[in-house]
């Protein structure tokens, strides 16, 4: 049995082969190849746009995830320093869930990046090729003598065919790639949808937000209570009290001048 | 000899590297046969370091058929076998 690369390249030939043994003339192949040319170069030439999209919708998700990362860095900061270590804990379990994420994210995107790159220069490859396979077309149609064209043919044939499965194959992998990278995308998206990785505009609340918004606002009532028992502790009513308390002014009065007697 | 590496293009070998490349390719076919996944991505490595370095990139306009085909780096053995098992796997 041959080798690895003497069958590969049997199976290529032998592609080429069945489509001039189809042709009653040769030369109808060459145009009919020529269109079918022309259509793969619009193939992979999607195929790069492709993956250029699916590339991007990465990146713009990585730069939420990475949003959200520092959101809850603040929070964990915040917790902290509200002495709530449970809460702060929470968050960087969190934030180290979504790093996690973002580094599966980075290398989903470096592999696109590379399909990209190989998509873009078989485009270029088969462009090049296109155009010398036009060129030789024209010759091989104006110098026509049946003996002669039908092994010129051939050959320019069979290399542009290889060329073309080629390029079909580095199409078919790319679109595999994308497809699988694009479910995982979905899933972030319905992620970020559904709220358990709170959107970035922070127009909803989640609960760690929620918890801190809590005690910080407890923490203001408190403050608030502190600051008015000093004040009452202290002897100086606050207007509010000083109102409230205008009936027993007898009672009040004395006290008041007691204290300014002994200063 | 005129080699294809899938998803690069065409390089020009020496008969002296066709000769290196044809012990390889029994490691190669090998693995394919086994299923060897490792052994197979070994040899291919090397298979294509060896065309890339001794070899000449044909330019792209180059229109000729090539004697010997290798699959991509990142090919599987399921993916090499799929596209000798059957010729209609190949697009285009």
């Amino acid at each position: 049995m041959a080798g690895l690369m003497k069958r590969m390249s049997l199976i290529f030939r032998a592609k080429a082969n069945k489509v001039l043994d189809r042709a009653e003339d040769p030369r109808e192949t060459l145009d009919y190849s020529y269109t079918k040319q022309l259509e793969l170069l619009q193939k992979v030439r999607r195929g790069v746009a492709d993956v250029t999209t699916s590339r991007k919708r990465l990146e713009l998700q990585a730069q939420q995830l990475q949003q959200q990362v520092e959101k809850l860095d603040n929070q964990a900061r915040a917790a902290l320093a509200q002495g709530r270590e449970d809460l702060a804990r929470e968050a960087l379990t969190r934030k180290s869930a979504l790093q996690n994420q973002i580094a599966d994210l980075q290398a989903q995107h470096a592999n696109l990046q590379a399909e990209e790159e190989k998509l873009t220069l078989a485009a270029q490859r088969l462009q090049a090729k296109v155009d010398a396979f036009r060129l030789k077309k024209e010759t091989i149609k104006a110098t026509y003598t049946a003996a002669e064209a039908q092994t010129r043919i051939g050959e320019a044939f069979s290399g542009i065919s290889e060329e073309m499965g080629d390029v079909g194959l580095a199409i078919q992998r790319a679109e595999d790639k994308t497809q699988a990278m694009q479910a995982r995308a979905s899933a972030i998206d319905e992620l970020l949808a559904s709220g358990a990785l709170e959107d970035v505009t922070g127009t909803t609340k989640d609960d760690i937000q929620a918890e801190l918004d809590r005690m910080a606002s407890t923490n203001q009532v408190e403050l608030e209570l502190a600051r008015m028992k000093n004040e009452l502790s202290a002897g100086k009513p606050t207007p509010a009290l000083g109102a409230g308390s205008g009936g027993e002014a007898g009672s009040a009065s004395p006290a008041a001048s007691e204290t300014e007697g002994s200063a | 000899m005129i080699i294809r590496l899938l998803g690069q293009g065409q390089f020009d070998v020496s008969e002296e590297t066709v000769a290196a490349l044809n012990e390889l390719d029994a490691a190669l076919q090998a693995a394919v046969e086994r299923g060897d996944e490792l052994a197979f991505r070994q040899a291919l490595g090397e298979m294509l370091v060896l065309v890339q370095e001794r070899g000449h990139r044909l330019p792209d306009d180059y229109l000729g058929p090539s004697e010997l085909v290798l699959p991509p780096a990142d090919a599987t053995v399921e993916e090499v076998r799929a596209l000798l098992g059957e010729e209609g796997l190949i697009p285009g």
